[in-house]
C-alpha cells in the first residue's frame, strides 16, 4: 500500500479512476437514499385510483408515473380548503419574518453600536435567553394568551393571526446573529455621515441596511423555514380552518379516517414543492445561513 | 467658555444616543419579556400549583407545593418519555453526527456534478417535518408498504413484513431512522463550513510527514473540527429533546407509549388534559435538561 506508483502507470490510472467510479457509486446511492420519498410522494399524488397507489408500493411501480394518472387528488385537495390554509402559512410567514427583521436588527444594532447603560447586561440576557426553548414556555405561554385581550374587545388571543405572529417576532437567537455582524463592519461610514449631520436612525437606514444584506437573507431564511414549519404551536392555538396554517391542515386530514394517500401525497406535494423551488433558487442563501447557525459560541 | 462647549456638547450627544439606543431596543425586548421571559416565569410558579386551562369555578387553584413534581417519578407515560429521549439521543446523535460528517466530506471534494449531489442531500432539510411524517407513515404501510417490500427483496423474503408503527419495538427506532433522513442535510451545511475553514497548508505539512488520507483525517480534520463537532453533538441532542412533530403526526406516543416523548407528554398534559400546572412542572424539567446541555457546550467550547 505504501510504495509510492508512478502517476504515469496503468495501473495507478486504473486504480485511481476505480475510486472516482466507487466514490459517484456510494453519492448515487445516498442520493437515491434522499431523494426516494420525494420522489414517491411526487409520483404517488398524480395516481388517481385509490387502489393502484398502495399496491403499486410493493414495486418500483411506486417510483413509476403508470396506471390511471390525473390531477383528481389536487383537486379533492382544494376541496379541502387548501387555497385558505396556503393564505395563511404564507400571511403568518410574512409578517413573523418582516416584522421580526426590523425589530431584532434594531436591538442588535443598538447593543453593537451604540452607547448607553445597562449595555453589558442587555446583551448578557440576551444571550442566556437564548437557551430556553419556546417548547420550555409552550404550556404557561398558552395559559398567558387565553386570557390576553386585543381590539375590538376580543379577551382571548386564541384562533388567530396575531397569536400565531406576535410571540415570534422577537428572537434571541437572530438578535445575536445580527449582532455579531454589525461589530465586524467598520466603523468609518457610520462616523463619517454622523459628522454630515445623520441621525441615528437615518444612519441604520441608509448606511448599515445596505451593507448588511447577507444577514438580513439570512435570518430570513431561518425565521421563514422555522415559521413554514411550526406544528405544536399553531396545533394548540387553532381550532377552525379560518387562521390554521399547512402543517395543522395536513396533519388533521392526516387524522381522518379513511385515509386517503393519493389525496394526502397531492396535499403533502403541494406544501413541499414550493419550498423546494425557493429552496432551489436561493441554495446558496440557505446552506450560508444553516452554516451560520454553527458559529455562535 | 469654549472648552466647557465642547465639554457638555458630548454629553449632550450622549444622553441622546442612549435615548435612541433604548427606543431601538424596546421592541424586542418588550417582546421577549411578555413572551418569553414572564411565560418562564409562570411555568416555574404554575408548577407548584393545581392550575387548569380552564379554570373550574368550583375548584379554585390550591398550592400544592412539590406534589407536581413528586408525582412524575410515578408517571409511567412521562417517565417512558424521558427515557425515550436519552434513548434517541444515544442512538441518533452518534449515527447523524458521524453521517453528516461523512456527507460533509464527500460534497466537500472538487469533482462533476457535485452541486448536484449537495442540493439532493439537504432537500430533506427544506420539507417540513409534519409532511415527511406523513409520507413515512406510507412508506411504512404495513403488509404491502415500501419499506417492508424493500426489505423482503433484499433478503428474499427472510425478513418482514412488519407492523412498523404498530410494533412496541419498532415504533420508535423507525421514527428515528426519518428523523435522521430529514435533519442530517443540516448538520452535513454545518461540517462543511468547517471544513472549509481548516487552513490547506496543514494538511501539506501532513503529506510531506508521509501521512496518508486517514492519518490525515485522523490527525488534522478531527482536532480542526472540534469545536464543530461540539456544536454539533449538542445541538443535536437538544434537539432530541424537543421531539414533537413527527410523534405527534404518526403515533401520538403510542402504541403504549412506546414512541412517547417528553414534549408529547407536555402538550397532552397541558394542551388535552388541560393539567397546565402538572404540564408546567414536566415544562421545568425539560428545560433543566437542555439548560444543563447548553451550559456543557458552552463550557467545553469556551475552554479552547
Amino acid at each position: 500500500m505504501t510504495v509510492k506508483q508512478s502517476p504515469y502507470s496503468a495501473a495507478y490510472r486504473f486504480r485511481k479512476q476505480g475510486r472516482v467510479v466507487l466514490k459517484y457509486l456510494l453519492m448515487l446511492l445516498l442520493a437515491v437514499f434522499f431523494m426516494f420519498p420525494i420522489v414517491f410522494m411526487l409520483i404517488s399524488s398524480f395516481k388517481t385510483n385509490e387502489l393502484q397507489v398502495v399496491s403499486d408500493m410493493s414495486s418500483l411501480r411506486a417510483f413509476l408515473p403508470v396506471g390511471e394518472l390525473g390531477l383528481d387528488n389536487y383537486r379533492s385537495v382544494f376541496k379541502l380548503e387548501f387555497g385558505r390554509l396556503m393564505f395563511n402559512s404564507v400571511f403568518v410567514m410574512l409578517l413573523t419574518v418582516i416584522l421580526g427583521l426590523f425589530i431584532n436588527s434594531l436591538i442588535a444594532y443598538a447593543l453593537a453600536r451604540l452607547k448607553f447603560r445597562g449595555k453589558e447586561i442587555l446583551l448578557g440576557v440576551i444571550v442566556a435567553l437564548i437557551i430556553i426553548p419556546f417548547e420550555a414556555v409552550a404550556i404557561p405561554l398558552l395559559v398567558l394568551v387565553n386570557k390576553l385581550p386585543w381590539f375590538g374587545g376580543a379577551t382571548s388571543w386564541l384562533d388567530s393571526y396575531h397569536v400565531q405572529i406576535i410571540p415570534f417576532i422577537a428572537d434571541a437567537f437572530s438578535i445575536f446573529l445580527f449582532y455579531q455582524f454589525f461589530l465586524n463592519i467598520p466603523r468609518e461610514l457610520e462616523e463619517a455621515a454622523l459628522v454630515d449631520g445623520a441621525s441615528l436612525f437615518q444612519i441604520f437606514r441608509n448606511i448599515v441596511l445596505p451593507i448588511s444584506r447577507p444577514i438580513f437573507a439570512t435570518v430570513a431564511i431561518l425565521q421563514a423555514l422555522a415559521c413554514w414549519n411550526r406544528f405544536m404551536w399553531p396545533l394548540m392555538v387553532t381550532r377552525g380552518v379560518d387562521v390554521r396554517p399547512l402543517t395543522v391542515g395536513i396533519q388533521t386530514f392526516f387524522g381522518q379516517d379513511p385515509r386517503l394517500w393519493g389525496d394526502l401525497m397531492a396535499f403533502a406535494s403541494m406544501i413541499t414543492v414550493p419550498v423546494l423551488i425557493v429552496f432551489l433558487l436561493f441554495q446558496k442563501w440557505f446552506v450560508q445561513s444553516v452554516a451560520s447557525t454553527g458559529i455562535k459560541g | 467658555m469654549s472648552e466647557q462647549k465642547i465639554k457638555t456638547k458630548p454629553t449632550k450627544y450622549q444622553r441622546k444616543e442612549e435615548t435612541m439606543a433604548w427606543l431601538f431596543s424596546a421592541p424586542a425586548l418588550i417582546l421577549l419579556i411578555v413572551f418569553l421571559v414572564v411565560p418562564f416565569v409562570m411555568a416555574i410558579g404554575l408548577s407548584f400549583t393545581d392550575q387548569r386551562l380552564i379554570p373550574n369555578p368550583n375548584l379554585p387553584t390550591k398550592i400544592v407545593g412539590l406534589r407536581n413534581y413528586i408525582r412524575l417519578l410515578d408517571n409511567e407515560a412521562f417517565l417512558r418519555g424521558l427515557l425515550n429521549n436519552f434513548y434517541f439521543v444515544a442512538v441518533v446523535v452518534p449515527i447523524q453526527t458521524s453521517m453528516a460528517l461523512g456527507l460533509a466530506i464527500l460534497i466537500n471534494q472538487e469533482i462533476r456534478g457535485m452541486n448536484f449531489f449537495r442540493t439532493v442531500y439537504f432537500a430533506p432539510v427544506v420539507t417540513a417535518m409534519t409532511v415527511v411524517a406523513i409520507v413515512w407513515t406510507f412508506l411504512y404501510n404495513p403488509g404491502e408498504g415500501l419499506i417492508n417490500a424493500f426489505l423482503q427483496a433484499i433478503t428474499f423474503g427472510k425478513i418482514g413484513p412488519y407492523d412498523w408503527l404498530l410494533n412496541t419495538k419498532l415504533v420508535f427506532p423507525a421514527i428515528m431512522l426519518l428523523s435522521i433522513w430529514q435533519g442530517v442535510g443540516f448538520q452535513m451545511v454545518i461540517y462543511l463550513a468547517g471544513l472549509q475553514e481548516i487552513p490547506l497548508p496543514l494538511y501539506e505539512a501532513a503529506q510531506i510527514d508521509g501521512a496518508n488520507k486517514w492519518q490525515q483525517f485522523l490527525n488534522v480534520t478531527l482536532p480542526q473540527l472540534r469545536n464543530t463537532t461540539v456544536f454539533v453533538v449538542l445541538s443535536t441532542t437538544i434537539l432530541a429533546f424537543k421531539l414533537f412533530d413527527q410523534v405527534q403526526v404518526m403515533t401520538s406516543g403510542g402504541p403504549q407509549n412506546a414512541s412517547m416523548t417528553t414534549m408529547v407528554h407536555v402538550v397532552q398534559t397541558g394542551w388535552s388534559e388541560l393539567k397546565v400546572g402538572s404540564a408546567s412542572a414536566m415544562s421545568i424539567v425539560f428545560f433543566l435538561i437542555v439548560l444543563g446541555v447548553s451550559l456543557i457546550q458552552r463550557k467545553i467550547m469556551n475552554n479552547r
